[in-house]
């Protein structure tokens, strides 16, 4: 991969540090009028998920990450695994727990989801932003009650518990923000 | 992005514009009810600084008389300006643009204008009040400012940083910068980059942003054209004017003695060629005027576009000027 100097770091970049990817979430140019100047880089660690501030002095270079983002198709998971296919090249990639970080409690078989992937290894899958989901259990709440007022857990298909009006019932599908967790409206199943 | 057709449009906004013209004329107010005066030297020179940490941006000029010879835009004003002094000029000032390459981020454009002034027969002390009032004066309009502060720079480092710049030993220098919040690789970094560095990440986000802050009495390793202090010769007459953590203003109890001048240029010239850093013929029409004698004098440069952006309470000095420098 390509090195940076410390005039090519800008955010969105994709870098290695202390040998994990990291994409860099800001850069500030130190420079006193007379003294050194320095870039102040703050940046986040793609497998943590943590924020790491450094400073870097002009002659530093910092080495790209081959990190690419992806819209891969779910297959499958086994007891380890989650499975996700490139609809265009049907190269297959197997993600683990620490990939999914959450997201397999929204996915279902043929979601197009986001794949990070590190040096063609899945790091991190994003579900889709809005995913509808039959509603496998919830308390049967007030018949009738339309208004709004009030909500109640329910258990997706795929695992999650979202809160829902006390309207929904087990077997309804829902629409649900995945970034968020919460509930949008009724489905179309 | 950049070079895009459809980044023809300034970045600040028009009541940014008319407030930079209002406020370029009270400086001008404030110069002329005091009774300096305003002065144009070249942006463009055959010489120029041999500072270790500016990078000055060279042009080569080809006009009848003169065949290709290699001339700098000034990173500021003040070897012309010392020279006018040295000719008899008395107290000046000038309000005009400068030129620093690789210098770029949120309060940093390689083009910025510069107030620059000399007050001949004034210690730095009178000078560093005078420095503190214009802020308080331009700045008067947008926010209640407290009285300023004055503050040595070693007693900055011991009380924030826990560091005697005198005394701490390399090893403690390195050490604390190593141990920051965000950590830097110290290799090659020297006594005063490590100092510098602890200043600006343990001093500066202490400072009040309500109020002028100025630190006075810098190392004598960072005197730049400072001379040394009479009482306390590990010190010299420098300082700097902060508001908040944006530095402002850097002056000087300005160094007269052309010898001791030529020296510090010299030293100068053998770091730029020591760390492989491009090189500039020694200032010779600068130091035949401090040879034929620079009156007593202190001076000081103040960021314009930087004291515009905290009147206006601006992000970054985009907000600011009408072209930064990828538009321009």
């Amino acid at each position: 991969m390509a090195s940076y100097n410390m005039n090519q770091v800008r955010t969105g970049l994709k870098v290695l540090e202390s040998g994990e990817p990291h994409v860099i979430i800001s850069c500030d140019f130190i420079k006193p009028g007379k003294g050194q100047a320095f870039t102040r880089v703050k940046m986040r660690n793609l497998l943590s998920g943590r924020v790491n501030e450094k400073t870097y002095k002009p002659g530093d270079l910092l080495e790209g990450a081959d990190v690419i983002e992806t819209s891969m198709q779910y297959l499958y998971a086994d007891s380890e695994h989650w499975f996700f296919m490139n609809p265009d090249t049907y190269d297959q990639v197997e993600a683990d727990a620490a990939a999914l970080g959450g997201a397999e409690q929204w996915i279902k078989e043929e979601d197009i989801c986001s794949v990070t992937l590190w040096n063609g290894h899945p790091i991190l899958v994003a579900a889709p932003n809005f995913v509808v989901r039959e509603v496998v259990e919830t308390d049967p709440g007030l018949k009738g009650d339309t208004s709004g007022g009030g909500n109640k857990p329910a258990r997706i298909e795929t695992g999650a518990v979202v809160k829902v009006p006390l309207f929904i019932q087990t077997g309804e599908s829902i629409r649900v923000d995945t970034r968020t967790g919460e509930y949008v409206s009724r489905g179309k199943a | 992005m950049r070079g895009d057709a459809a980044d023809w449009r300034p970045t600040a906004a028009a009541t940014a514009l008319e407030r930079r013209a209002a406020m370029l004329a009270e400086v001008r107010a404030f110069f002329a009810e005091r009774g300096v005066l305003e002065v144009e030297t070249p942006l463009l020179s055959s010489e120029t600084t041999l500072d270790l940490h500016l990078e000055p941006l060279s042009s080569t000029v080809d006009a009848p008389g003169i065949d290709g010879r290699r001339m700098y835009l000034q990173t500021s004003p003040e070897l012309a300006m010392k020279r006018l002094l040295a000719a008899g000029s008395g107290s000046i000032y000038q309000l005009c643009k400068a030129f620093r390459g690789g210098e770029r981020g949120r309060w940093h454009n390689p083009e910025f204008t510069i107030l620059e002034w000399y007050r001949v027969g004034w210690d730095v002390h009178r000078l560093m009040r005078e420095v503190a009032g214009l802020i308080e004066t331009l700045l008067a309009g947008s926010r209640g400012m407290a009285p300023a502060v004055y503050v040595a720079y070693a007693d900055l480092l011991r009380r924030h940083a826990g560091i005697d710049p005198y005394d701490a030993s390399t090893g403690a220098l390195r050490r604390a910068v190593e141990d920051s919040r965000s950590p830097v690789d110290t290799t090659g970094l020297d006594r005063d980059d490590l100092l510098s560095r602890l200043f600006g990440e343990r001093v500066e986000p202490r400072f009040a942003p309500d109020r002028v802050t100025v630190v006075f009495d810098y190392p004598a390793s960072q005197a730049a054209m400072a001379r040394l202090n009479a009482a306390d010769p590990r010190t010299a007459e420098r300082f700097e004017a902060y508001v908040g953590d944006i530095e402002l203003a850097n002056g000087y109890g300005e160094l007269c003695d052309p010898a001791e001048q030529r020296q510090r240029l010299e030293r100068d010239l053998a770091n730029r060629r020591g760390t492989g850093r491009p090189l500039a013929p020694m200032p010779s029409r600068f130091l035949a005027a401090l040879e034929s004698g620079l009156p007593a004098c202190a001076g000081v440069a103040l960021g314009f576009d930087r004291l515009l952006g905290l009147e206006l309470g601006a992000e970054s000095i985009d907000d600011v000027v009408s072209f930064p420098v990828e538009r321009a």
